[in-house]
């Protein structure tokens, strides 16, 4: 699988880099390491969608950040001052985008974030050049607890890990969240094990669990959860139920209540045409990365179709409108350029010997981010 | 002259080389790869001091250059929003003037070198490399979880700092900056390396008993060099900081002591230039085999396996020979 | 808090802390008697918990799974140990650190490039899942509980081996002269293959083990790594019973931290900025447990000196 992946990346690579390029695209993802398995998901949902257009004036450049700042503030200089890129894409995570995005922006570039969306960059410092194709880091969050008030639970117990967007996750619960909290815990980075937080829970008297632990730690609390014997209802951002991630938590992860602005079942016709072309190119299930990935490249083609990349007014209005068939269905820029859009409840199920979710219920619709009204641009 | 020595001559020529032609060529991300080179030569430099000279094998030089790094970010970022440090029992400003940053990262650095190394160096061998490594994990942690400078998203600065009539954003003239304080540091290193210090240092990590009889205390011997060895590498840390406009846990890491650490085993442990050698080594390296594969660790892996087994005394020992005989 | 709750806690600490033991045991066994620092320890435990991963998938046994653990960490030890490893015995402890390193860079890219980038699926069998009802009405999880007698039986069986077996004579006597052992006629180059298969052997076992209530993915041993240089470091490395009491320490140490502290800095505090200095502090209670006893005791617990 990985084989073709890379085979595939290189071949378009050299496709790309014959033809006569009029924009140019930096993308910095993370491909190799413990965090490898999204930015792979993104570059080819991106790919994807690069293939399916055509076009030869596109060029992409792909280079792995490693999961470090440092890195990817040397490839972002390496693609504005060797490769001269118009637009740089496919940062993950929401400490390297604080590194990147910034100094891009501030040099003339645009950049059009696929998965993270820190506050900072949708508040104060909101940039015109900067487009958010996935999400405000609170969205799925503030879903997540306009759900949980809408189920009837009362008495919460929370938990993420101790660092900024762990903070960001809590605060956006609580944001929409509108009963008590039994109990608010800040884990470790990268623990791994939860028996004394799970214990916590089985005393605390809650009545629901929102959990936010991208990753393994998501894996790690969910299989020791279920085994605890604790029956609370869980719910959680689609990070820790993610395709990628799935089937690795396996059965402890059936039935769980989780929020995400997509889902393989939502009815358009971009999405179906999506996901099968997806199956068909890489032999698995698209991801939640791997939409955004597919929006942030098609976002970026309608822009093209609209305007010149050189005339930067023009290029910027043309991605503030807009007019691509997102992937999710209604797609539109608030005024600080990050996404208004339907975030769904989904519940985790099993199709055939595939674990996957199914949207059950909206959890907020048309959702604009909390941090619109400082940004001045 | 020896071998070494011109060895070392030409390692300075194409690091100084390298950027002035691509500075012609108009290739400014070249000029910011060799001053990454540059800087992680510096922090190896500091390393060096006690785990060549010192035989001091730390595992937590990252808290040092990481500190250096907040150092800067703190500073700057104060400045930049114009709100002071601390206002009780008196005003600290923050600034943007490099010097002041560099000496503030200096003190810090040595500040906390000393802390670690008093409670450090009552151990030895394994013990000392984990018990570094704990003092670096502590910092590690700290920084990730505490609120104020930015936790794990680390501190952005949207401009480089000034330094007088020098226009840092100018990649030539920031290589320029950090190039000249590396060559002065790597002047003192020699100086220090020659002096009576130094001899008393290298002979403690040879044969203590003797050290101790003559009188001379190694325990302090190493807790100077350890300071020192620590302030070196703040320095750089703030540099590197400086160098990407951001600061930020990563730092600090463990595997970010482990990389300081290879650039001396690549180059030559205690050789003067084996830092600066093995530096540009690994930039050309990480830059070249990064291109090739989206596998390229297991490259490097390999290549780090055949030098400590096969090249020992790293690039320099393998050109230049062996040292002379110490004892 | 309820003493029950206490008391459970108490009681996720030791089993926190016999999993630290399971995942030491076998770098103090090697450092004890090669006086090798091995830093791809926590390669071995991912190669377990991966080759465990990938027989269950194939097969459903569990059994199984933690045999082809055990096989696949054993064998991947002996290959390094023949190839590599035994090159580096009289080397000092840098260049040991650094190839050791550069095996961790090795395996890690190398298992990603066979498994792929996404965390890989085991659970535990279904005969251990779920909880039991335990005296005082603590429901506690069944293979949690597994982990702690297995953990013991591990325990008891390398101080057995150690000190009742022939094998175990010739390692400690290995430890403790190498030239005169050898000239005893024993086949020291065998007999360290032998104690660096175990080693791994015990890693990849503990990787199995771990990893069903875990993630199974590339990286997944480091933070594992880190953690078990700590405990064999506090007890005094070499040392099976320090690895032990090391371990049992640091668990209970983590685990009473994580509890305990944001609720103490409440008392005097508002609370979501007690939970947060609360939880940095729990984060580093570990580090700062090992850097005092090593500046009580500078050689560990029960290290010799």
């Amino acid at each position: 699988m990985n084989l073709r992946n890379a085979a595939l990346a290189a071949s378009m690579a050299l496709i790309a880099a014959t033809a006569q390029a009029d924009v140019k695209v930096g993308m910095i993802t993370t491909l190799s390491g413990g965090g490898a398995g999204l930015g792979i998901d993104v570059r080819d949902g991106f790919m994807l969608a690069v293939k399916q257009a055509g076009r030869d004036d596109l060029e992409v450049v792909i280079e792995d950040d490693q999961r470090k700042p440092d890195v990817a503030v040397q490839l972002a200089d390496k693609m504005i001052q060797s490769e001269k890129v118009d637009v740089l894409t496919g940062i993950i995570w929401s400490n390297l985008a604080m590194a990147v995005v910034p100094a891009a922006t501030a040099q003339g570039k645009f950049y059009l974030s696929p998965n993270a969306g820190p506050s900072p960059l949708a508040g104060k410092g909101c940039h015109p050049n900067y487009f958010n194709v996935a999400w405000q880091n609170d969205n799925l969050h503030e879903a997540a607890g306009a759900y949980a008030t809408d189920s009837g639970f009362k008495n919460s117990f929370v938990l993420a890990p101790n660092y900024p967007a762990g903070k960001d996750a809590l605060t956006g619960y609580k944001r929409f969240f509108k009963g008590e909290l039994a109990g608010e815990l800040y884990t470790k980075l990268g623990q791994t094990d939860y028996a004394a937080e799970i214990a916590q829970i089985r005393a605390s008297g809650a009545d629901s669990v929102f959990f936010f632990l991208p990753g393994g730690m998501g894996i790690s609390f969910l299989k020791q959860y279920a085994a605890s014997g604790v029956d609370l209802p869980l719910v959680g951002p689609a990070f820790s139920f993610d395709q990628g991630v799935l089937q690795a938590v396996g059965d402890a992860a059936m039935g769980v209540k989780n929020t995400s602005q997509w889902n393989k079942d939502i009815d358009n016709a971009a999405n179906a045409a999506f996901v099968e072309s997806f199956q068909a190119e890489y032999g698995r299930l698209p991801s939640l990365y791997a939409s955004q990935g597919f929006d942030t490249a098609n976002l970026l083609i309608s822009a093209m179709d609209k305007a010149d990349v050189a005339d930067a007014d023009a290029f910027r209005a043309a991605l503030k409108a807009a007019e691509f068939d997102s992937v999710r269905g209604d797609f539109s820029f608030g005024d600080n350029h990050h996404p208004i859009q339907t975030i769904y409840v989904r519940e985790v199920i099993k199709e055939g010997d595939v674990f996957t979710n199914k949207i059950i219920a909206t959890g907020l619709s048309d959702h604009v981010d909390a941090y619109g009204a400082e940004c001045k641009m | 002259m020896s071998r070494e020595t011109y060895l070392n001559i030409a390692t300075l020529a194409v690091l100084a080389g390298v950027p002035l032609w691509a500075w012609m060529a108009d290739e400014p991300f070249t000029i910011t790869l060799a001053t990454r080179a540059v800087i992680f030569a510096l922090a190896g430099v500091g390393l060096n001091l006690a785990l060549g000279l010192g035989g001091l094998v730390s595992l937590g030089h990252a808290a040092f250059f990481g500190i250096g790094g907040y150092a800067m970010g703190i500073l700057a970022s104060h400045a930049q929003s114009y709100t002071p440090l601390i206002e009780v029992p008196f005003v600290i400003e923050g600034t943007k003037s490099m010097i002041v940053i560099w000496l503030v990262a200096i003190l810090a650095s040595a500040l906390a070198a000393l802390a670690i190394g008093v409670l450090s160096l009552r151990t030895s061998g394994v013990y000392f490399i984990m018990i570094t490594l704990a003092f670096g994990q502590m910092i590690y942690y700290f920084a990730i979880s505490w609120p104020a400078y930015g936790g794990e998203d680390g501190l952005s600065i949207y401009l480089r700092n000034d330094f007088p009539g020098v226009n840092t954003l100018m990649p030539m003239q920031f290589f320029g900056l950090c190039f000249a304080i590396l060559c002065l540091v790597l002047v003192g290193m020699n100086l220090l390396q020659k002096s009576a210090f130094g001899l008393a240092l290298s002979a403690a990590r040879q044969n203590e008993t003797r050290v101790l009889s003559v009188g001379m205390e190694p325990y302090k011997l190493r807790l100077v060099a350890f300071v020192i060895s620590g302030a070196i590498t703040g320095l750089a840390g703030a540099l590197f900081a400086d160098l990407n406009r951001f600061v930020s846990p990563t730092m600090l890491s463990w595997q970010m002591s482990g990389e300081i650490m290879i650039f001396i085993i690549i180059g030559g442990v205690g050789r003067l230039f084996g830092p600066v050698i093995g530096a540009m080594i690994f930039i050309l390296l990480e830059h070249v085999l990064g291109g090739l594969s989206e596998f390229w660790h297991v490259y490097l892996g390999a290549l780090l396996l055949g030098i400590v087994l096969f090249a020992k005394g790293g690039v320099i020992g393998a050109l230049a020979g062996r040292e002379k005989a110490h004892d | 808090m309820t003493p029950l709750l206490f008391i459970e806690q108490l009681l996720n600490g030791l089993q926190f802390g016999v999993m630290l033991f399971l995942m030491s045991a076998g770098l103090t066994l090697v450092f004890g008697v090669m006086g090798l620092i091995n830093l791809a320890h926590g390669s071995l435990y991912m190669i377990g918990a991966f080759a465990a991963a990938a027989v269950a998938a194939a097969t459903g046994s569990f059994i199984l799974a933690l045999m082809a653990s055990l096989a696949a960490a054993a064998l991947a030890g002996a290959l390094i140990e023949l190839t590599i490893i035994r090159r580096l015995y009289d080397r000092d402890h840098l260049d040991q650190v650094l190839a050791t390193f550069a095996l961790i860079l090795i395996f890690s890219e190398g298992t990603r490039w066979l498994f792929g980038s996404f965390p890989l699926f085991l659970d535990v069998p279904a005969a251990l899942a779920g909880p039991v009802t335990l005296p005082g009405g603590i429901e506690y999880p069944t293979y949690r509980l597994t982990i702690i007698v297995i953990g013991f039986l591990v325990a008891a069986g390398m101080f057995a081996l150690i000190n009742r077996t022939r094998i175990g004579i010739r390692i400690r006597a290995g430890e403790a002269d190498r030239e005169m052992i050898a000239a005893l006629g024993v086949d020291i180059a065998k007999l360290y293959t032998f104690v660096f298969a175990l080693g791994a052997a015990l890693a990849g076992f503990a990787g199995a083990l771990v990893g069903a209530i875990q993630s199974v993915q590339v990286g997944m041993g480091e933070p594992v790594l880190i953690l078990a240089f700590v405990v064999i470091v506090i007890g005094g490395i070499g040392s099976i019973k320090g690895a032990f009491v090391g371990a049992l320490l640091v668990g209970l140490t983590d685990t009473m931290g994580r509890f305990l502290l944001p609720q103490v800095f409440a008392l005097f505090m508002e609370p979501s900025a007690a939970v947060s200095i609360g939880s940095a502090l729990a984060s580093m209670l570990i580090y700062i447990l090992m850097a005092g006893v090593l500046v009580m005791r500078p050689r560990g617990l029960y290290g010799v000196s």
